[in-house]
């Protein structure tokens, strides 16, 4: 018993410590960009006098209206076309089985783990050609293709699931492919197809690489992308980084705090499958 | 395993000869879509990498070929194979800390698993996966300085000594930076190797506990092989993130100082956008991309006969 209690405690510290060390950088953050702007303030101390004032000047300076209308129309671009496309050739491969489907699944399956550096040069030239640099298509296109394995692995997953007689039974009644796809087996895909579209978003939304390489003008960038423009552009300004680092991170910190547990569940199935 | 079973009824059969012709053909147009933007923006660009590893071109003028030389260069210039190099010693920080010290907690927090505590650091401890990599670079640079928390505390500990700005030293630069790699993955692996726990059959502890195994006993014979699947799963998750990273070195240190923190991802980036070789940074490209797929196939396939 006494070292059942014990035990509890540890673990109880260690979770604090945990949560200490995984706070810490926000922490810092914050305290920072409560300094005057221009100054270089040391680790962790609370300014004399806060300057509240910096998040607006930040909002102002890193033109956080613009980045954030940017970073929703791209999601809006690449996560309902991939979901769509993902759901539909994930349904003909796990449910279908069309002739082939395996083969076509194998071919996926090898672009699950491509570091996306190593087709950034191709690429480059590739949207060059399509007239297509320094829009937001440039990023939206090449994210859906990218994220085409991922789509269709999971969605597969959960098709191949599904019982057969399901459609057996509906196609008895009349329905053809279409129907049966729209009318029974997206409705009872919706939880799988909900997760794919978090992990989407959040893939999307913090995309980098692309970005920086695609994309010269930040105000048609992702967010993440913009903020490394911003780094560039205030770098020597550690307060009015840190609070437009700050204000950066917020719209995903927002929706993970309102979404959290299908967040972490879509997470943690996303890594224990891919 | 949808076989049609012989001597049903013939409405059956009728949905059966149906089913069979939508494998025929109509099937394909669903996957079509999907696979149209899967081979134009993933596979050609797979392809043309491979062709332009071939190549000596500066992505103007003409291109000449030159066979495998950019290879030999790759495997023979300090500077390419060094980033090959930093990117496995990335490896011990984003894999092995994660893994290991991730295991140590979910062990220990296993038994106050639905305390309000635990419920608690479910969300916070997951945080550094949801912020973009780019932020936890800006705020790790901003702890390493010279000036940073990290540095603060080592002072307030009596260490003063051994402060510097540790992303800006040579010695120090690649560990720090592996360190922010670790800050992002252990939450990640900590909650999947919780999950993994939770599905351990507790009358296996309590036999142990019976027979008088200790804390340490357990862990090793029970806790450590019942999580084959989710530790395989960190380490592969980690060890990609680690030879594909990009992000986080980008931000903090740009591959700096000189080359220590120089990535095969970043070295890419540099050599294609502001060197102009394009057929070397293909050639690394290719290698980069072999390398992942080489630590991630074994790790899989030792999954999946453990499990099923």
């Amino acid at each position: 018993m006494i070292t059942a209690r014990r035990e509890a405690w540890i673990g109880r510290l260690l979770l604090v410590a945990m949560m200490a060390v995984t706070i810490l950088p926000f922490l810092s953050l914050f305290v920072t960009a409560l300094h005057p702007s221009g100054t270089y303030p040391p680790g962790l101390a609370w300014p004399g006098d806060p300057q509240w004032g910096n998040f607006l000047r930040a909002f102002e300076a890193a033109n956080m209206g613009a980045l954030l209308q940017s970073s929703v129309l791209i999601v809006l671009g690449v996560v309902p076309i991939s979901i769509v496309l993902g759901t539909m050739a994930g349904f003909a491969i796990g449910h279908l089985r069309v002739i082939g489907g395996r083969v076509v699944f194998l071919v996926f399956v090898l672009g699950l783990t491509l570091p996306f550096e190593g087709i950034i040069t191709p690429l480059y030239y590739q949207i060059r050609d399509m007239g297509l640099l320094n829009t937001r298509l440039a990023i939206i296109l090449p994210l859906i293709g990218l994220f085409m394995p991922f789509s269709v692995f999971w969605m597969r997953a959960h098709f191949v699931n599904m019982p057969q007689e399901l459609s057996e039974s509906a196609r008895i009644d009349g329905a053809n492919v279409w129907q049966l796809f729209r009318r029974i087996h997206v409705p009872l895909a919706m939880p799988a197809i909900s997760s794919l579209g978090i992990l989407l978003f959040l893939w999307t939304w913090n995309q980098f690489l692309l970005a920086i390489v695609l994309v010269d003008d930040a105000t048609k960038r992702t967010m993440s992308g913009a903020l490394g423009a911003f780094q560039g552009q205030w770098g020597t300004d550690i307060p009015l980084l840190c609070a437009g680092s700050l204000l950066i991170l917020t719209p995903t910190l927002a929706i993970f705090l309102i979404f959290q547990r299908r967040f972490v569940a879509a997470l943690l199935q996303g890594s224990l499958k891919g | 395993m949808a076989r049609p079973i012989p001597g049903r009824s013939p409405r059956g059969r009728a949905a059966e000869a149906a089913a069979r012709s939508t494998r025929g053909w109509a099937g394909w147009l669903f996957v079509l879509p999907a696979l149209a933007f899967y081979v134009v923006f993933v596979l050609r660009p797979i392809a043309l990498t491979a062709q332009y590893s071939l190549y000596e071109w500066d992505g103007i003028g003409p291109s000449t070929w030159v066979g495998l030389a950019n290879y030999g260069r790759v495997f023979t210039d300090p500077e390419l194979f060094d980033s090959l190099v930093n990117a496995v010693k990335l490896i011990v920080f984003f894999s092995a800390i994660p893994v290991v010290l991730g295991l140590a907690i979910a062990a220990t927090i296993r038994r106050i698993a639905a305390s309000r505590l635990a419920l608690v650091a479910r969300t916070v401890i997951f945080l550094p996966q949801v912020i973009p990599l780019v932020a936890a670079g800006i705020a790790w640079s901003w702890l390493l300085s010279s000036t940073g928390v990290v540095n603060q505390f080592l002072t307030l500990l009596g260490l003063g000594r051994v402060t510097r700005a540790w992303l800006g030293d040579f010695a120090t630069a690649l560990p720090a930076v592996g360190m922010i790699g670790a800050w992002v993955l252990l939450g990640l692996c900590t909650l999947l190797l919780l999950a993994g726990m939770s599905k351990i059959d507790v009358a296996l502890y309590e036999a142990a506990r019976l027979d008088g195994a200790g804390a340490w006993r357990e862990f090793v014979s029970i806790t450590v092989p019942s999580l084959r699947q989710e530790i395989a799963v960190c380490v592969t998750v980690t060890v990609i993130a680690a030879l594909a990273s990009f992000d986080i070195i980008y931000i903090s240190t740009q591959g700096g100082p000189g080359n220590a923190t120089m990535v095969p991802g970043l070295q890419i980036y540099y050599l294609a956008f502001s060197e102009r070789q394009i057929g070397m940074a293909s050639a690394l490209a290719m290698v980069l991309m072999l390398l992942v797929i080489a630590c991630a196939l074994p790790i899989q396939w030792f999954t999946k006969d453990g499990n099923r």
